[in-house]
């Protein structure tokens, strides 16, 4: 008997396995089975694809913690050492322009929030509104990013040949209210701003790549891909785009608040 | 019938007259681009079999390099440089290019769908991504090698890898970089596999230990991994814009990286030991016809592994001034590492115990894995303990122990793995008695190599020099006799299965009469691996029911 199925199309048996384990089985007016374009063969239900979807999303995000982790790490151990050093440097970072960009990227998050809500009510319009207003938003942030790395540039604080430590060492010719460095403990104010651009460098290059994974999701979405019932790849970006939300919000307290006095 | 299961276990067909299936996952589709964008796991696995089997023997012809300048005292056959790059590219080539996607990417790929009763693994696409991306890095590492090679070691150890050489590092460490990504979607596709696709009735405690041993190491590739990813990115970007977070004389601290370093590179060595463990178990379970002993015990010693595995890795630094108390609690933490490797190694020697054994190639590999890792690991307690260290550490006596692991356990799992599941992926058998030769000859010249090793460094043999005194000079010309026998050992695999691809005997469905389901579908299975997905109510290893099966059924005939 399994001889005569052995030899049958593999598509067949995609069907034929339904049959078997309904499970989770879309039946149609006629009663007829129904496969899904979005089903991939080797799952058995379309439940536990999206379960499978998910999880694996879950997991990968889990990798990224360990990835920023390692820098999270270096930070931690650094600002033990150096603790003058990255006050002061901290103190020049521009806290208006990182909680301007807190606030986008919470709005951002939100309308994305909306946007998963929108792919499960399958309002397509709605949808890709909302992946629109997402990658606005998106975009925002990484211009106001823009001008504070070019602030940076202007007051030779990105690490390198062109890095000055004139400001910490002799803070009042720049009519700074802080304390002048020791030059050996200024050198580490680069450190300071290594960090800082690595681990902001490190969450803009995860912007730029969820942004342009928004955009092939948004012209998916205008097409129509999500409006079925199958929102599997909205609600993985989604995870994905508030991972990185996730990470600016514990990279703004660290780097931009924790060492912040009242300037006198 | 050959592909249906029932409530029956086993299927024990006629070997003799079988026959090879008119269509099965090789001859679904031809040409090179089904197989280049391939979304079945089965033949992602071959795809990796054949790139790592490639990169073995480049890393392996620098280990013969390597010997043969060790043959003699005086620095005669190269210079100093050209040493160092020499044994820079072995370490790179056969750790992160051959060890870690060894058993996983090839024999998990493979089995691990089938042994838990799915058609295919979460993420085909991802799986395939996963090939590229080693490859890439594969071919970036080719790059460094010919543009002129990589001279850090494969450590990349701090200021020296970012200050004082010039060498191809950032070609190097991006290829690392990459292929780190490959190891990381194969577990992250293995894990997602392991808990979603599992057939009805195959429970998390019916599924084989291979399944369990890759999940644990899996679970290393995910969280390890990264950590690995951002330290070397840390390097390039020190040796590219020139900033001291590794750098003492900008404040930065060597020693940071070396944490961030071993909080990888520990874990994987058991990411590349765990899936052999694996393997071990269905081939000591096969061939002494018994269930493994305390399953649910060497169940728990992978995860026990894996977990332990984490809080380990500072036992590398004891000499780079960790302080003391740190040293002490990761000396400790070391030993108990080698708890749940003694589980799994008494766990098995009680399974031979009043087993019915046979002597078939992957059980002598299998032998040779239990003698050579317990030698390897107990070898490891003694560089975990703190006064030893300091004695043992940086001299060949580390080389040999960890040859013993990697070489001595590692390869002989994956060749007793590559042996024992030769028949079910190509569907024919391979000669039986060249076969056992070559894995006595691996045995011996492996222990010619590297036993050796282990009283050199004792006595005092730095590694990593290319010139030594002479008193040493007996013992390396052993070692490099043993490397030669060692080369011939691993030489004949690759011939004769080659030969078998094509000559060999129809293997049938279920050589070994083993019980797992991939025993159960035809040798070499179909696209979708099952006709009808099993239904599974029964226990892995289930030899005693079979053997009273079989006995009733002789009964029933006379």
């Amino acid at each position: 008997m399994a001889n005569t199925v052995a030899h049958t199309n593999p598509l067949d048996k995609v069907d034929h396995l339904e049959k078997l384990m309904p499970h989770e089985s879309i039946i149609n007016e006629e009663g007829e089975h129904v496969v899904l374009p979005q089903h991939r063969h080797h799952f058995e239900t379309e439940e536990q694809q999206r379960e499978a979807g998910s999880f694996g999303m879950w997991l990968f995000l889990l990798t990224e913690i360990m990835f920023f982790g390692g820098m999270f790490f270096a930070y931690l151990l650094y600002r033990n050492w150096y603790y003058p050093a990255f006050v002061v440097s901290s103190n020049q970072l521009n806290v208006g322009m990182g909680a301007a960009n807190t606030a986008i990227l919470i709005t951002s998050g939100f309308f994305m929030a909306l946007g998963v809500w929108a792919a499960e009510v399958r309002k397509k319009n709605l949808l890709v509104l909302m992946l629109i207003l997402t990658t606005v938003f998106g975009c925002a942030f990484l211009g106001v990013k823009y001008f504070e790395y070019k602030e940076k540039y202007e007051l030779h604080h990105i690490p390198g040949s062109s890095f000055s430590t004139a400001m910490f060492t002799n803070p009042g010719a720049y009519h700074l209210k802080e304390e002048p460095l020791a030059p050996d403990m200024a050198e580490k104010t680069q450190i300071f701003f290594f960090l800082y651009f690595a681990m902001t460098g490190m969450h803009a290059l995860h912007m730029i790549i969820g942004i342009v994974l928004l955009f092939w999701l948004t012209w998916r979405a205008h097409k129509g891909a999500f409006s079925s019932g199958y929102v599997a790849p909205i609600e993985n970006f989604g995870l994905y785009w508030h991972f990185v939300d996730i990470v600016w919000l514990f990279l703004f307290p660290l780097l931009y608040l924790i060492n912040r006095h009242p300037v006198h | 019938m050959s592909t249906q299961i029932s409530n029956t276990i086993v299927l024990l067909p006629d070997q003799a007259t079988a026959k090879l299936p008119k269509r099965n996952y090789i001859n679904n589709e031809h040409g090179l681009l089904s197989w280049l964008l391939t979304g079945d796991h089965k033949r992602i696995a071959m795809l990796y079999l054949i790139s790592i089997t490639f990169f073995f023997f480049i890393g392996g012809a620098f280990a013969g390099l390597i010997r043969l300048e060790l043959l003699t005292p005086a620095p005669d056959l190269v210079s100093s440089d050209t040493y160092n790059k020499f044994f820079t590219m072995h370490g790179i080539i056969m750790i992160f290019l051959f060890l870690v996607p060894s058993v996983p990417a090839t024999l998990g790929n493979f089995f691990i769908p089938i042994m838990i009763g799915a058609k295919d693994l979460a993420f085909p696409k991802i799986n395939l991504l996963s090939w590229y991306l080693y490859l890439i890095g594969g071919t970036l590492t080719l790059t460094a090698l010919v543009l002129g090679g990589v001279d850090t070691g494969w450590t990349f150890t701090t200021p020296l890898s970012t200050h004082y050489l010039n060498t191809h590092v950032i070609t190097a460490a991006s290829a690392i970089f990459i292929a780190g990504f490959s190891s990381i979607f194969t577990g992250l596709n293995f894990i997602v596999t392991i808990h979603r696709m599992r057939a009805p009735g195959m429970t998390w405690f019916r599924m084989p230990l291979f399944c369990w041993s890759n999940y644990a190491a899996s679970i290393l590739m995910v969280l390890g991994t990264p950590v690995l990813a951002i330290a070397i990115v840390l390097v390039a970007l020190e040796r590219l814009v020139g900033i001291g977070v590794f750098d003492p004389a900008k404040g930065g601290d060597p020693l940071l990286f070396q944490h961030l370093f071993w909080f990888y590179s520990h874990p994987a060595v058991y990411i590349m030991i765990l899936p052999g463990m694996g393997v071990i178990s269905e081939v000591i379970s096969t061939f002494s016809r018994k269930r493994v002993f305390g399953y649910t015990a060497v169940a728990f010693s992978s995860v026990a592994i894996a977990l332990f595995g984490f809080f380990v890795w500072a036992h590398h630094m004891f000499i780079m001034g960790v302080s003391n108390y740190s040293a002490l609690v990761f000396s400790l933490l070391t030993m108990l590492v080698a708890v749940p490797s003694a589980i799994k190694i008494f766990n098995w020697a009680f399974t031979l115990q009043k087993g019915s054994i046979t002597f078939e190639t992957p059980m002598l590999y299998a032998f040779g894995f239990m003698g050579l890792f317990t030698i390897g690991g107990l070898t490891g307690v003694f560089l975990g303990s703190l006064g030893m260290d300091i004695h043992l550490t940086e001299t060949y006596f580390i080389v040999a122990h960890f040859h013993f692991v990697m070489v001595g356990g590692m390869l002989m799992a994956f060749l007793a793995g590559i042996h024992f599941w030769w028949p079910k992926m190509t569907g024919r058998m391979y000669p039986e008695s060249l076969s056992k030769l070559a894995a006595v000859t691996t045995f011996i010249g492996f222990n010619l190599t590297f036993l050796p090793q282990f009283i050199l460094g004792y006595l005092g043999m730095p590694r990593r020099y290319h010139a030594y005194p002479q008193e040493y000079q007996v013992l390396n010309v052993l070692s490099t006799a043993g490397a030669t026998v060692l080369g011939v050992g691993y030489m004949l695999p690759l011939l004769y299965l080659g030969w078998s691809l094509k000559y060999g005997a129809i293997a049938g469905d279920n050589p070994w009469q083993a019980t797992g389901l991939e025993w159960q579908i035809q040798s070499p299975p179909l696209t979708e691996n099952f006709v009808t997905i099993p239904i599974v109510d029964y226990e892995a290893y289930d030899y005693e029911w079979l053997e009273k099966k079989q006995r009733e059924e002789v009964t029933t005939v006379g």
